[in-house]
């Protein structure tokens, strides 16, 4: 049992990172209707600069100061690089992302070296007792972390007045032009809050094991979360996160006794086996919504 | 049915149907075509070994991003998991022609044109099993499950060591061999290099006729008509599971036998090579040679496949960039970079990639010198 609730809390802890980004691809999503493959680069970027910033401003500060610069990172390369594609197919747009990522990934490992750097963070590999559970303590942060963040993100997009207009661009884009709001803007404001979440859940990832020139692969596990909830739906990004990581961990703990013929290893792969079973059944993932379409 | 008519003096008016959609349907095709064959099969006696293999390997390239673009280009269902198709074909080819030895398998067929076949229809074969995942989905819905198969793919090759030796291991390639002669051995009459570069170029004819006349057939009309819009092609009548299916069983069929062409110019082939990035680097091919048409893969997959060539000559030219692997700009950093950025610079300036440059040179030449 504890060891079932051990993988569990590991499962929430990486699923809320998965969640984190998730959040960022469907947010980019519902405004501009365009998978953004530059995430893993945002990521990577957010926690190379947390790495150089905490000796000097502290670890907390470091996440901040970082998040934000990247959320300027993207924010400008939205506005340069994609801008000029608005209303191009979003296959063509998606590539130049795959574009965008590999310079911003190639700069950002010229600051990282061969070396592996520590991002400074205070909880490294320590443990504590959950529930009568050996836990790292890193995996609880980030589950509160990303419950707060997500909670933020909702208040934000139901309350705000921007929130609003972002929803009413997700909803209908020409509507919310001719109603007055700033279309570009909210392009804008999406991609600067998604830059801004994947340096978080960058810096969440090189908790303990620090940054090295391979941790963009993790943000690719996003991809299968997004699929999993749908692509329009914030909740749905959350929980397939969450049921990413989750199944991860928990094929990473027991598939060695029950399924050994899979594969040492079949753990990092069981959420794109989990995708492609549930897009089986629901073709637009659990929460997506199905598309009305009219010639 | 009234046979084409020819009126003097004008050979390039069409009065039928058939002349417009033949094979090279204007005089400037036929000879830059023939041209190009002709310089084709004299390169081997003019250049170094290495250069050779260079071409052969985009050759063999080529026919890889000409599958790509028959499924993504033409048929407009957007994969990202070429590189799984392209390593079927690999260990495909690399499991028959080998030998068997105590690590892996191998079943010693090593007559080319078999094992060819044998990799492209194994490689057919699971992309008709995908095949209907496609159909239910559309877009980026597609693209990313095409991508978790390269995924799921990369581990099965990696524990699956008896067929594809492990990685950091790797097998044997497979075995060339053609009415008896071995192509990756020198021989009396031709080195190694350029018997693959010639088998290769005329293996890319093959290919590239082949798709050619299947685009501009009755089929390649429906996969247009899927791409532009499946709805309303459903509509007219386009059996969509049908070419949604075909498009992806051709397009998998030239990618296994890219693939296990691309292990024999290669030599060698980690299991883990497979990835995300060999997509990417397909994708590339096709985006940047013009998608939607066949000479644009050949261009886009020769032009990726010499870049890193053409930029590791660029230290000689510029001398702040590095050579070797110290300084403050390297050739590797310069090479990913500038890949990454002439995707996004070929997307925005030149949505129609290399294949466009070369309509706006030819329309430019053809009213010169009245432009206007």
């Amino acid at each position: 049992m504890d060891e079932f609730l051990q993988s569990l809390i590991r499962g929430l802890g990486t699923g809320s990172i998965y969640a984190l980004l998730a959040l960022g691809f469907v947010i980019i999503y519902k405004s501009t209707q365009v998978i953004s493959f530059a995430q893993p680069a945002f990521m990577l970027a957010g926690a190379v600069l947390v790495s150089y910033l905490s000796p000097a401003v502290s670890f907390f500060g470091a996440v901040l100061v970082a998040a934000a610069l990247i959320a300027v990172l993207a924010l400008g390369v939205e506005r340069t690089v994609l801008r000029p594609m608005v209303g191009k197919p979003v296959f063509v747009v998606a590539i130049i992302t795959i574009g965008v990522d590999v310079v911003v990934r190639v700069v950002t490992n010229a600051f990282i070296g061969l070396d592996v750097r520590q991002v400074g963070d205070p909880w490294g590999l320590t443990t504590m007792s959950f529930l009568g559970a050996e836990v790292q303590q890193r995996y609880l942060v980030m589950i509160g972390t990303t419950a707060v963040v997500t909670a933020a993100l909702f208040a934000f997009f139901r309350y705000s007045r921007i929130g609003l207009a972002m929803r009413a661009v997700a909803y209908d884009q020409e509507v919310a032009l001719a109603q007055g709001i700033s279309v570009g803007s909210v392009f804008a404001l999406s991609w600067a809050l998604a830059g801004g979440l994947a340096a978080l859940a960058g810096v969440f990832v090189a908790t303990g094991a620090g940054v090295d020139q391979q941790l963009w692969i993790v943000a690719l596990k996003a991809l299968p979360a997004i699929i999993l909830g749908g692509l329009e739906s914030l909740g749905g990004a959350v929980v397939g996160g969450l049921a990413v990581g989750i199944v991860e961990s928990l094929f990473g703990t027991y598939q060695g006794d029950f399924a050994p013929w899979l594969g040492p290893n079949f753990a990092l792969v069981a959420p794109y086996a989990l995708m492609l079973l549930v897009l089986l059944v629901r073709p637009y993932g659990l929460f997506g919504k199905r598309e009305v379409e009219r010639l | 049915m009234n046979g084409p008519k020819t009126i003097k003096g004008r050979p390039e008016l069409y009065t039928s149907y058939g002349q417009d959609m033949a094979f090279l349907n204007t005089r400037p095709k036929r000879a830059w075509t023939g041209g190009l064959v002709v310089l084709a099969l004299l390169v081997p006696f003019l250049i170094t070994d290495d250069l050779l293999q260079l071409l052969a390997t985009g050759f063999v390239a080529a026919i890889g991003a000409i599958g790509l673009n028959i499924v993504t280009g033409y048929a407009g269902q957007v994969s990202l998991g070429h590189a799984f198709f392209l390593a079927i074909g690999a260990y495909t080819g690399a499991a028959l022609s080998g030998s068997e030895t105590g690590r892996v398998i191998g079943f010693g067929i090593t007559s080319l044109p078999i094992w060819l076949l044998a990799s492209g229809l194994v490689a057919a074969f699971f992309g008709v099993l995908v095949a209907p995942v496609a159909v239910r989905l559309r877009g980026l819905y597609l693209a990313i499950v095409t991508l978790g198969l390269v995924f799921l793919g990369e581990h099965v090759f990696r524990e699956w060591t008896s067929l594809t030796g492990g990685p950091g291991v790797g097998r044997p390639a497979a075995v060339p061999e053609l009415f008896g002669v071995r192509l990756d051995r020198d021989n009396a009459l031709f080195t190694a290099a350029q018997q693959l570069y010639l088998v290769m170029f005329v293996l890319l004819v093959i290919f590239g006729v082949l798709a050619r006349n299947l685009v501009r057939s009755r089929v390649g009309r429906a996969f247009a008509a899927v791409r532009d819009r499946d709805l309303a092609a459903s509509v007219i009548g386009v059996d969509l599971t049908k070419y949604k299916v075909l498009a992806f069983a051709v397009s998998s069929f030239y990618a296994g036998v890219a693939g296990a062409l691309l292990f024999v110019v290669n030599g060698f082939f980690d299991p883990g090579s497979f990835n995300l990035l060999l997509s990417v680097q397909y994708i590339a091919m096709v985006l940047i040679g013009g998608a939607g048409t066949i000479s644009g893969a050949i261009m886009g997959a020769l032009f990726i496949t010499l870049l890193p060539r053409i930029t590791r000559e660029l230290p000689a030219v510029l001398p702040f960039i590095s050579g070797d692997a110290t300084g403050a700009v390297t050739v590797f950093q310069l090479e990913a970079v500038l890949y990454g950025v002439l995707i996004i610079v070929f997307l925005i300036v030149e949505p129609r990639g290399l294949f466009g440059i070369w309509v706006r040179i030819r329309n430019y030449w053809r009213t010169w010198p009245f432009s206007y």
